[in-house]
């Protein structure tokens, strides 16, 4: 078992499992859920990190998505695994904090647009239009802020999509029970969210002749 | 073979694809597809690139602060609350009290001289329950350990062909038990009872096995649990000592004082 950190105001010195803290915070002992925040904060906050993109939000998803694991927490009973179940409640609770945040963006755009006398635009030409040379992308950093940048022009689910597929490895069925949809619109949602993110990167790709041979067995 | 689309390349680096063979053998022969599929590479080299800011290590403990007060209170229902790991140890230093005063009460009582003859016939009569209470709550224990016992025995996870199984129901049920298993083999073993409290021990080996193993197993993890309860042969074990229990609490009933065949019995298993 993994052994709880040594702490003044902790009042157990031997770690618990996540189903006996679990358990304990159903029979009412509130500070047993203490175990599981501290024990799967990191785990959380680096989805929630990813999806938003900045720090403020992220933090405030980790919080949301600990206080609701409580709150359902005897729906949980049972199931396999708590840090799985609360990262499902995050990436839930994310994709809604994006579109929220999508769409006040689309509200606060759209009347400069028209004043402006702009047409819309699809965001990958924004993207594309937006992009720095090559030069500013030689570092990792760079590299890292344009695909920040990328990654903000994707939807939502597609932003959700990558994340949960790339970063966490999770599985077609697990990604599109968050997006609420099938497992073949998930795939595609995968797949577009990917096809975003390399139009965007196109104007830096090496040169064909240089390209190396990748995933040929 | 015509060149491979954008989607049939993420498809094959995703493994989902269908002809792999005849896309591998393709891209063995083809620079464009080859170098197409090193740009879709690049996509999540790139990715890769990006860090996540490393909230510190008291990141868990200051979330805890954030949230602990807006955490509102819950009531837990009576069998929850009496479930719980906490009050089923509690509950098992009350039957650990029933023990000693069991042991105390067997030293004291009928040896005791000085003492009238009312005296005697209660403290023999509150020795029977003693021993009653301690019969039926060991039996009830080895009872509940054999459930999980024969529960992941007789389970045939190869045959549902799942990749992983579960088994955190049984592993809560192992770690209520290893706390109550503990206290009957010291209360035993300080008692003089060195075959319970062997046979206590040998259980409270493969509870430990079952609380500590992962929650979700692979089919090899889990016949390899079953291959340890089976090799230790504590089911048989734990089923001789609660039919010796059974028989004992079915004497107690005619005949109060005990015997020390049932103990040689159980030393020979």
């Amino acid at each position: 078992m993994v052994r709880m950190r040594a702490s003044g105001e902790q009042p157990e010195g031997v770690a618990i499992s996540d189903a006996v803290a679990v358990e304990r915070t159903l029979a009412g002992e509130r500070e047993a859920y203490r175990v599981l925040v501290e024990r799967h904060s990191q785990y959380v906050y680096r989805l929630a990190y990813r999806m938003t993109g900045n720090k403020e939000d992220a933090e405030e998803v980790v919080q949301e998505a600990f206080l609701r694991a409580y709150q359902k927490l005897q729906q949980f009973a049972g199931n396999a695994n708590f840090a799985t179940w609360v990262y499902r409640i995050a990436a839930n609770y994310a994709i809604d904090r994006l579109r929220q945040r999508k769409s006040e963006d689309l509200r606060r755009e759209q009347p400069k647009r028209i004043a402006e006398g702009e047409p819309e635009t699809d965001p990958l030409s924004d993207v594309k239009d937006a992009a720095p040379s090559p030069e500013r992308l030689a570092g990792s950093a760079q590299l890292a802020a344009k695909m920040k940048e990328a990654l903000d022009t994707l939807t939502p689910a597609e932003r959700t999509a990558i994340v949960m597929r790339h970063w966490d490895g999770c599985g077609i069925e697990e990604i599109a029970a968050v997006l609420k949809s099938n497992t073949s619109a998930a795939k595609n949602t995968v797949f577009r969210a990917v096809q975003k993110l390399r139009l965007a990167l196109q104007p830096f790709a090496e040169p064909r002749g240089a390209a190396r041979a990748v995933g040929t067995e | 073979m015509r060149h491979v689309t954008e989607e049939e390349l993420f498809a094959y680096r995703e493994r989902d694809a269908k002809g792999r063979e005849a896309m591998a053998a393709h891209l063995k022969e083809c620079a464009d597809c080859r170098a197409e599929l090193a740009r879709l590479e690049e996509v999540f080299v790139a990715l890769d690139a990006m860090p996540v800011p490393d909230p510190g290590e008291d990141y868990g403990t200051r979330v805890w602060r954030q949230i602990a007060p807006r955490l509102p209170e819950k009531r837990a229902s009576w069998w929850r609350t009496f479930f719980a790991t906490q009050r089923l140890a509690v509950a098992g230093a009350v039957a650990a009290l029933v023990i000693v005063a069991f042991y105390a009460g067997k030293k004291v009582g009928p040896g005791a001289t000085g003492v009238g003859n009312r005296a005697v016939v209660e403290a023999a009569s509150a020795e029977i329950v003693r021993e009653r209470v301690l019969i039926v709550a060991v039996g009830d224990h080895l009872g509940k350990s054999e459930m999980v016992l024969v529960e992941l025995s007789h389970a045939s996870p190869s045959e549902t062909g799942k990749k992983l199984i579960n088994i955190s129901a049984e592993q809560k049920r192992a770690e209520s038990l290893v706390e109550e298993n503990r206290l009957y083999r010291q209360t035993a073993l300080e008692g003089g009872d060195s075959a319970m409290a062997s046979t206590l021990d040998e259980l409270e080996r493969v509870l430990m096995d079952v609380a500590n193993s992962p929650a979700e197993v692979t089919p090899a993890q889990f016949e390899s649990i079953q291959k340890r309860i089976a090799e230790r042969g504590i089911l048989l074990k734990v089923r001789v000592v609660r039919q010796e229990l059974r028989t004992a609490e079915t004497g107690r009933k005619s005949q109060p004082a005990q015997t020390d065949s049932t103990t040689r019995e159980r030393n020979k298993v």
